[in-house]
C-alpha cells in the first residue's frame, strides 16, 4: 500500500503553485478533496498510466470541474504526464484548462457546467451492465452542484437501473459560491436525501484516510444498489487561513500567503 | 415520419450491435418493436432529458450509437447544454431525434411547437443537422447519419406524412435532392414543407424546380452553386423561425460564397418561415401554417 499521507502532501503542493502561478480560482475546493484523490488514486481506482484508455479500468469523473488542479497533480504524480506539463496550467495554448479537461491524459470528461457529470457516469455504469464488464464508475460532486436538478434526475435514475457498480462521493465542505450551502439551499439531511431515493449511504471524514479507504473498500454496500459516500470535508484543508473560508473559493494567494500556505503544508506532513 | 424511423432504426439495429434507442418516456406504439427486439440496447430514461442526453454521452464514450427520443423542444431545448457540452465538446456518436417538428403538433400549443431548435442547434460545433422531407428521405438520413460517427440531430415530422419522392432514395451525407427541375424559380425546402412546396408547383403548373435539403448542416456547397448557375431567384421555406433558420442559413452560405469569389453573382432569395412571434390559438398544422403566412401565393 502506498503512503497516501505523503502523495496528499505532494498533491496539495502541486495544486496551490499551480493556482498561484496562473493567479487562478477555486483553491478551497481543489484542497477540500485532495485526500479523496490521494486515497482513490493509490489502491483503490484500476488504472494504467501507461495505457489511458485501458478497456478494463475503472472510470474517474470529476463532476466539479473548477476544482481539476488537485486532480491534474494527482495524475501527474500517478504517472499519466510528466509533473513538469502542470506549469503550463492555465497558460495561453495548453490542454491543461482551468475547467477539467479531457484532453489531459486520465481525464474521462470535460467538466466545468455543474451537474453534468453524474448523467454520464450513469450512462457509463449503464454501458458496463449491458455489455457484463466489472470495471465501475467513481463520479465525485461538490455539494454546491447539488443544487442542479440533473443532478437528481440522476440520483432517481441509478437505482432504478440497480447500478451497484456506480460510486458517487460528495465532497461535502459546506460551503459554495456565494455563501453557506446551508444558507444557499439546505442539503440537510443530505444521507436521508440520498436513502429516500434508495441510494446506500455511508459517511466519512473526508480527510482522513483510513475511513476512506474503509469505506471504498466496501463498495457496493448492498448488491444492485449504487452507493453514495459523504465526505465530510473542511474546504482550503491543510492551510489554517483558508479553512473553511468562502473567500479561497476565488481568491489566489500573494506571494507570501502562497510561502505560508507551503510552509504550513510541509510542516503538516 | 416517426414509423418510417423505428422501421428504419430497428434495420440497421439488426446489423450494428452498437446501436442504442434512449426513450424520454415518450413513443407510444412506436417504439416497442425495437424495445422487443433489442431489449439490451433499449431504455426508457424517463421523463428527464438533461439526464437522458448525459446518459446518451455516457453510453456512446462506452462505443455505442445512441439515439435520444422524444418530442419537440424535450430533447433539444430542454437540455441544450448537455448536447452543446456532454454531446458535441466531446464529439460522441448521440443522434438526438425529436418527433413534431415546426407545428406537427398544431393544437397541442407553443410547448409541443418545434419552431426555434434549428437556429439553436445550427450553430453548435461538431452537430450535423437534418431534416427530412418525407418518409424515405427519413430512411436515407437516418442510414447516412449511422455511417458517420459524431453527433446530429433529426428534426422529424409526426405521422402519416405523405411520400413524395417517386423512388427510394440513397442520399449522401450533407447532400440535397433535387425533386423537380424546372426554370428561372427553384424552391429550396427543408422538412416537411417539401409536399406543400411539390403540389404548389404542380397544382399551379409552374415551371419552377423544387429541392428538398434534408442536411441543414453541412450544407451541400456544390448543389447550391449549381442553383446559383441555373436559377435566377431562389426561395427558401421552412417550418421554422426565419431568424436563424433554413434560410438564414442558405444567405449566409451565398454571401460567403460571393465575397469569397466562389460565385459571380449573389442570388436572389425570397425567405420564407415562421416570423419572430408566438402563436397562440389552437389550430391544426396546416391553419397554423397559414396564420403564419409561411405560404408561396403571390409569389
Amino acid at each position: 500500500m502506498k503512503n497516501t499521507k505523503k502523495i496528499a502532501t505532494e498533491i496539495r503542493k502541486l495544486t496551490l503553485k499551480m493556482v498561484f502561478e496562473a493567479k487562478a480560482s477555486h483553491i478551497g475546493g481543489a484542497l477540500s478533496m485532495v485526500d479523496i484523490l490521494a486515497v482513490l488514486y493509490n489502491g483503490i481506482l484500476k488504472f494504467n498510466p501507461k495505457e489511458p484508455k485501458w478497456e478494463k479500468r475503472d472510470r474517474f469523473l470529476l463532476s466539479k470541474g473548477h476544482a481539476c488542479t488537485s486532480l491534474y497533480a494527482t495524475l501527474a504524480i500517478a504517472g499519466f504526464f510528466d509533473i513538469e506539463e502542470l506549469k503550463t496550467y492555465a497558460q495561453n495554448g495548453s490542454i491543461f484548462l482551468s475547467h477539467a479537461s479531457h484532453k489531459v491524459l486520465g481525464v474521462e470528461f470535460s467538466t466545468g457546467s455543474l451537474g453534468h457529470a453524474l448523467p454520464v457516469g450513469c450512462g457509463m455504469a449503464l454501458a458496463a451492465k449491458r455489455k457484463k464488464e466489472n470495471w465501475r464508475t467513481f463520479v465525485l460532486l461538490s455539494d454546491g452542484e447539488l443544487d442542479e436538478g440533473s443532478n437528481w434526475e440522476a440520483i432517481l435514475f441509478a437505482p432504478n437501473h440497480k447500478l451497484d457498480n456506480l460510486i458517487v462521493i460528495i465532497d461535502y465542505n459546506k460551503i459554495q459560491s456565494l455563501g453557506k450551502v446551508k444558507e444557499v439551499l439546505n442539503l440537510d439531511s443530505l444521507r436521508a436525501k440520498f436513502e429516500a431515493f434508495n441510494w446506500r449511504a455511508v459517511e466519512v471524514d473526508g480527510h482522513n484516510h483510513k475511513e476512506l479507504m474503509n469505506a471504498f473498500m466496501n463498495i457496493p454496500l448492498e448488491k444492485d444498489i449504487p452507493t453514495v459516500i459523504i465526505a465530510n470535508t473542511i474546504k482550503g484543508k491543510g492551510v489554517d487561513f483558508m479553512e473553511d473560508k468562502l473567500l479561497w473559493h476565488y481568491k489566489s494567494p500573494s506571494n507570501e500567503e502562497f510561502e505560508e500556505a507551503i510552509k504550513q503544508i510541509e510542516k503538516s506532513s | 415520419m416517426r414509423t418510417a424511423f423505428i422501421n428504419q432504426l430497428i434495420v440497421e439495429a439488426r446489423n450494428n450491435s452498437k446501436v442504442f434507442l434512449i426513450v424520454g418516456d415518450l413513443g407510444f406504439s412506436v417504439v416497442e418493436p425495437f424495445a422487443n427486439e433489442f431489449p439490451d440496447r433499449f431504455l426508457n430514461a424517463g421523463v428527464a432529458e438533461q439526464n437522458m442526453t448525459g446518459i446518451a454521452a455516457g453510453l456512446a464514450l462506452e462505443g455505442y450509437t445512441v439515439f435520444t427520443y422524444s418530442i419537440g423542444n424535450f430533447p433539444t431545448l430542454r437540455c441544450m447544454e448537455q448536447i452543446r457540452y456532454d454531446v458535441c465538446y466531446h464529439n460522441l456518436d448521440v443522434k438526438i431525434v425529436a418527433v413534431g417538428g415546426g407545428y406537427a403538433y398544431g393544437p397541442l400549443g407553443t410547448s409541443h411547437h418545434a419552431t426555434e431548435e434549428l437556429g439553436m442547434l445550427r450553430t453548435i460545433p461538431n452537430l450535423t443537422v437534418c431534416s427530412p422531407g418525407d418518409p424515405l428521405e427519413t430512411k436515407a438520413v437516418i442510414s447516412a447519419t449511422i455511417k458517420h460517427s459524431g453527433p446530429c440531430y433529426l428534426r422529424l415530422g409526426k405521422a402519416g406524412e405523405p411520400i413524395v419522392h417517386k423512388n427510394e432514395i440513397d442520399v449522401g451525407f450533407g447532400k440535397m435532392l433535387k425533386v423537380i427541375e424546372g426554370k428561372k424559380t427553384v424552391i429550396l425546402s427543408t422538412g416537411a414543407m417539401l409536399k406543400y412546396s411539390y403540389d404548389f408547383i404542380k397544382d399551379n403548373e409552374l415551371k419552377w424546380g423544387l429541392y428538398s435539403l434534408p442536411f441543414i448542416k453541412p450544407l451541400d456547397l456544390n448543389g447550391l452553386k449549381f442553383i446559383n448557375a441555373n436559377y435566377e431567384k431562389i426561395i427558401t421555406i421552412e417550418e421554422h423561425q426565419k431568424n436563424g433558420g433554413f434560410g438564414s442559413a442558405i444567405l449566409e452560405v451565398f454571401n460567403d460564397l460571393f465575397v469569397n469569389n466562389k460565385i459571380r453573382n449573389m442570388p436572389i432569395i425570397k425567405r420564407l418561415g415562421i416570423e419572430n412571434r408566438f402563436l397562440v390559438v389552437a389550430g391544426t398544422q396546416n391553419y397554423l401554417r397559414s396564420k403564419s403566412i409561411i405560404n408561396l401565393i403571390g409569389l
